[in-house]
């Protein structure tokens, strides 16, 4: 089974249906233990219960960043290798990153208002995530800008991989630019002095929701290609002559 | 390499004639740095001191929004299909496209520049130093928006959607070229490193914008 045998729309849809309840129900199982996990974590002798918020928060930032990879693949697979899938998968990528990276601004911005006293401060990760959502809701407007799929997919397919270039330098440029402004007025929290009984949660809620981003893609994939199909068939039945 | 020059006589000529609209852009820049001290005050002291971060606005803003015209109008009238079938490299026309852009509709920004300056306040030093990201920052704004230009029109589609989707990927030169021009007037060893990586980011826009552009137009025109 390679990525050509998937080219085919229909056999996607077969072999989709077939994995589909399976990956939903491990990831039901995975977020459930994960969610039990993090319940069940000491509190922090700062933070108190709120380092709890880290388990949803740090998740959704991860597949933010994730999901703009997986377009800039089926930015490639649309341009370079043309293949028919690509572009669906492109597509349904869109909303659920902007989804994530949406809930990782909020979740931060809750968990920033105990620890830091306010809801937005110009951090540089929050700034660099505020574009990155921009960016995700720009890719949008693009494809709900224009009616035909492939003409959407290839402009779209050239943002992304634009962005995936300038996503980095936007990065480093914002982390720069806040250095400058105002040197070391957060405390960040260190990811890597991490105590293992936060780890262990962390990364099985890091692992359930990448299997919750894989499941939500397959089942967006499999309505966009109905819903082509659907357009297809009007067009049809638009162009047929009356009786 | 002459069919190059040739294409960026004609464009800057096409724009400098009547209803090419070269000098809108520097208009444009003109206005919404007058309106600033309507927004903020005239205080000559605050003027000042946000005068870079005015002025860098006023000029983004305005090579923005004159390059929505940079591939729609040669498509309205057709010489974008003799451009693409054309034996030169389409990202070479790109390029050359994005020159003739910059010269009619970025350097006049910069030529502006020291009488804007005088209106906020901004000392010669100042001035200088404004100018002198400006040259070095708006090609890199030329290239990104160039980008824009040709999904628009592969989309025929402009005006807004240009704008959300290109002033996010212009944050970067934003950055560096209001650091630089503030390092300049108030710690010149600081203003190196910013200085840089401005022209850097030119540099980069250089090679990135004409090969996304043509491939954006190559894709969008079949």
């Amino acid at each position: 089974m390679t990525l050509i045998d998937l080219a085919n729309p229909t056999r996607f849809l077969s072999l989709t249906a077939k994995i589909l309840p399976w990956l939903a129900g491990a990831t039901a199982l995975l977020l459930a233990l994960g969610l039990y996990q993090s319940a069940l974590a000491p509190d922090d002798y700062q933070q108190g219960a709120t380092v709890k918020i880290m388990f949803i928060h740090v998740p959704n930032a991860w597949l933010s960043m994730f999901v703009w990879g997986v377009m800039s693949l089926s930015a490639l697979g649309t341009l370079v290798w043309r293949h028919p899938l690509a572009d669906v998968s492109a597509k349904a990528a869109a909303p659920i990153g902007a989804a994530f990276t949406f809930l990782a601004l909020v979740t931060g911005s809750l968990w920033g208002r105990p620890m830091w006293g306010t809801y937005w401060e110009w951090d540089a990760r929050l700034t660099s995530m505020l574009i990155l959502f921009l960016m995700y809701l720009g890719l949008i407007a693009l494809w709900r800008a224009v009616e035909d799929p492939s003409r959407a997919a290839r402009a779209a397919a050239v943002l992304t991989l634009v962005g995936a270039i300038n996503i980095p330098i936007i990065k480093f440029s914002v982390d720069w630019w806040n250095t400058l402004h105002q040197p070391a007025s957060v405390l960040r929290i260190g990811g890597s002095t991490l105590d293992k009984a936060f780890l262990i949660p962390l990364l099985v809620m890091a692992v359930a929701f990448s299997l919750l981003f894989v499941t939500l893609h397959l089942a967006a994939m499999r309505n966009e290609i109905l819903r082509r199909r659907v357009r297809a068939l009007q067009m049809q039945q638009a162009s047929l002559p009356r009786r | 390499m002459t069919a190059l020059a040739a294409l960026v006589r004609r464009d800057i000529q096409v724009a400098l004639r009547v209803g090419g609209g070269a000098l809108i852009g520097v208009l444009f820049f003109l206005t919404v740095v007058v309106l600033m001290p309507f927004a903020v005050g005239p205080d000559l002291a605050l003027l000042k001191k946000l005068g870079p971060a005015i002025l860098w606005l006023g000029a983004l803003l305005a090579s923005l929004l004159t390059l929505d015209r940079l591939f729609a109008a040669d498509h309205d009238d057709g010489s974008l299909d003799l451009l693409t079938m054309s034996r030169t490299p389409l990202e070479l026309i790109c390029l050359a496209k994005a020159v003739a852009h910059w010269l009619v509709a970025g350097l006049p920004l910069i030529v502006a520049t020291p009488i804007l300056g005088l209106l906020l306040n901004l000392d010669t030093d100042a001035t200088v130093a404004v100018a002198l990201t400006l040259l070095a920052g708006t090609p890199a704004l030329t290239f990104t928006g160039m980008i824009g230009a040709a999904l628009a029109v592969a989309l025929r589609r402009g005006g807004l959607l240009l704008a959300v989707l290109v002033l996010p990927l212009s944050i970067p030169v934003l950055i560096f070229g209001v650091a630089a021009a503030n390092a300049a007037v108030i710690e010149p060893a600081g203003f190196g490193a910013p200085f840089s990586i401005l022209c850097a980011l030119s540099l980069a826009g250089l090679v990135i914008g004409p090969l996304a552009a043509a491939a954006s137009l190559r894709h969008g025109l079949d």
